[in-house]
């Protein structure tokens, strides 16, 4: 029947569009990962004819570098923990929130939620630049601080361009994440079992830590994902913030590809960071609620 | 039972006030008669004014503005197709192939683009920056799409073929009409997120071709700016007109 000529026609022009444009670029880089960096930038070529003879010539160079090399493992463990600390931090902050919002009055709780979602609409660039400016040396918080820190005999501390500031607007940009999911599962607990808990004598941190809290875990779990992955990737927010200190994993990818000009080696860090993200994917799923309706 | 309920809402008075006072500060200062943000001076349009005098930053927001609106149409059509797919033909690789750059980390999309464009020869540029920003926002598309199927009743289209309608008129008649509304929150989902886009945008722009985020990006590296303020002030204004329009067109989207 026609029914699979439409299937095809409907299926087609994204799916190959995603190819060409999603599964190809992923390809590349896992081959240009065995490849050797070019003579200025870019890659060398992956295979010679020597007497109309075919030859490849890849490496496995740019994984031992990786292996080998206690600065790049080191930086990612560091990003590991940047992104483990964001992830907790933000689960702490979202908690009480989704939590108030989940039992509030129905008719307030879409504007509760406008209220999440509207900063993180705005333009991510803006909100760490909004940083920038908070922890500014002139800024009212440094000066308010280091009155403090002055007032104690201690040394004045420098706020911007450290890890802490690094960690705070990786919280900033991804809490809306953790929020979101968690309301999602706090809004579906039943409240006669909390109700029923409380008649047979519960006191309210009984309630919460036999009741909410492990029926919460799924929204942790799926918060969690969306808070890690796209924390443990950044490099804008390194960038602009952390100057040498909080340096991390995708400013080094970045570096890689678009200063030192060495592409082999970038892929290689992309590669692990597309590793990492699978198999965060993976456990998710396992865990949490299904994939795929809780992302952006 | 009453102290725990204090504790929780002011915990999340004050997330609420950690989620805004950074974009209040930016506002404020935007208007501020000073070169620092640092403390208020007095009240100014004049970085407003600076920043419809700069030819860069004009620019930089016509080249957001073309590539964002080519990507929510292109984008719009595959991913209107791609979520009819994910409906209908529940594949495994079909999903992974439209939900994987929704799920990947930006930056990872970005360099592997960038490899592509330049081991195929393709010149950075708006062109570049469009094609790169599609393969992300089809997914966000076919979602949109993907969860008004679902709510459709698949009886309206038995009905049509029971009065003789061909597989083209029910989907144009019908089909089409009835995801009108998915498919156009779907393309303004893809114009927000092509028009806030820095990362991927990072690694696939080339000279001339620079998007506000990017304009953005390179002033702040170099200096604090209360200009940075203004454009910032008048983007987020921007994002808040398209969401009060999306909000109309479907509000469960917003949520997604």
């Amino acid at each position: 029947m026609h029914h699979r000529l439409s299937k095809v026609l409907l299926a087609l022009p994204p799916a190959a569009y995603l190819v060409v444009f999603f599964a190809v670029p992923s390809l590349l880089m896992l081959l240009a990962s065995f490849r050797y960096p070019g003579e200025y930038g870019g890659l060398a070529p992956w295979y010679y004819i020597d007497d109309g003879q075919l030859s490849l010539d890849l490496t496995t160079e740019n994984w031992l570098r990786l292996v080998e090399s206690t600065i790049y493992l080191g930086l990612l463990l560091k990003s590991l923990g940047f992104a483990l600390l964001t992830t907790l931090i933000c689960a702490l902050m979202a908690y009480p929130l989704a939590l108030t919002i989940a039992r509030s009055p129905k008719r307030h709780r879409d504007l509760l939620l406008l209220l999440v979602i509207l900063p993180f609409w705005s333009n991510f660039l803006v909100r760490i630049y909004a940083w920038m400016i908070i922890f500014s040396p002139q800024g009212a918080l440094s000066e308010g601080l280091n009155a403090v820190t002055g007032l104690l005999g201690l040394e004045p501390v420098n706020l911007m361009f450290s890890s802490t500031a690094v960690i705070v607007c990786l919280v900033y940009v991804h809490l809306p994440f953790m929020i979101l999911p968690l309301y999602a599962n706090l809004e579906k607990h039943d409240p006669a079992l909390l109700d029923a808990a409380q008649d047979l004598g519960a006191n309210a941190r009984q309630r919460f830590w036999k009741i909410t809290w492990p029926l919460s875990l799924p929204g942790i779990y799926a918060g969690g994902v969306l808070v890690f992955i796209p924390s443990l990737g950044i490099f804008a927010i390194p960038d602009l913030l952390g100057g040498t200190n909080g340096i991390m994993i995708g400013n080094v990818i970045k570096q890689q590809f678009v200063e030192a000009r060495d592409w082999p080696f970038g892929s290689v860090l992309s590669l692990v960071l597309t590793a990492i993200t699978l198999m965060l994917v993976a456990i998710a799923g396992r865990f949490g609620r299904p994939k795929g309706t809780a992302n952006g | 039972m009453a102290r725990p309920r204090k504790t929780l809402l002011l915990a999340s008075a004050l997330v609420y006030l950690f989620l805004y006072i950074p974009l209040a500060v930016v506002v404020v200062f935007s208007f501020n008669d000073s070169r620092l943000n640092a403390e208020w001076v007095g009240f100014t349009w004049k970085w407003y004014d600076q920043l419809f005098s700069n030819p860069q930053m004009l620019q930089a927001a016509r080249n957001s503005l073309i590539i964002a609106l080519a990507a929510a149409l292109l984008s719009g059509v595959l991913g209107c197709l791609a979520g009819i797919a994910l409906h209908r033909f529940r594949q495994k690789w079909l999903s992974a192939l439209v939900l994987g750059p929704v799920a990947m980390p930006d930056i990872l999309i970005g360099v592997s683009l960038l490899l592509t464009f330049m081991l195929f020869n393709i010149g950075l540029g708006s062109i570049s920056i469009i094609l790169a920003h599609v393969s992300f926002c089809i997914g966000f598309v076919a979602l949109a799409v993907q969860a008004r199927m679902s709510g459709m009743d698949d009886s309206l289209l038995e009905a049509a073929r029971d009065l003789g309608a061909s597989p083209w008129q029910s989907f144009r008649l019908i089909t089409l009409p009835l995801l009108l509304p998915g498919v156009i929150a779907g393309m303004m989902m893809a114009f927000t997120l092509s028009i806030d886009d820095f990362v991927v945008t990072f690694f696939t722009a080339g000279v001339g071709s620079a998007t506000l985020p990017l304009e953005i990006y390179s002033m702040v590296k170099i200096a604090v700016t209360p200009e940075v303020n203004a454009v910032s002030t008048l983007l987020m204004l921007l994002t808040l007109v398209l969401i009060t329009v999306l909000s109309r067109f479907s509000p469960q989207s917003l949520r997604s």
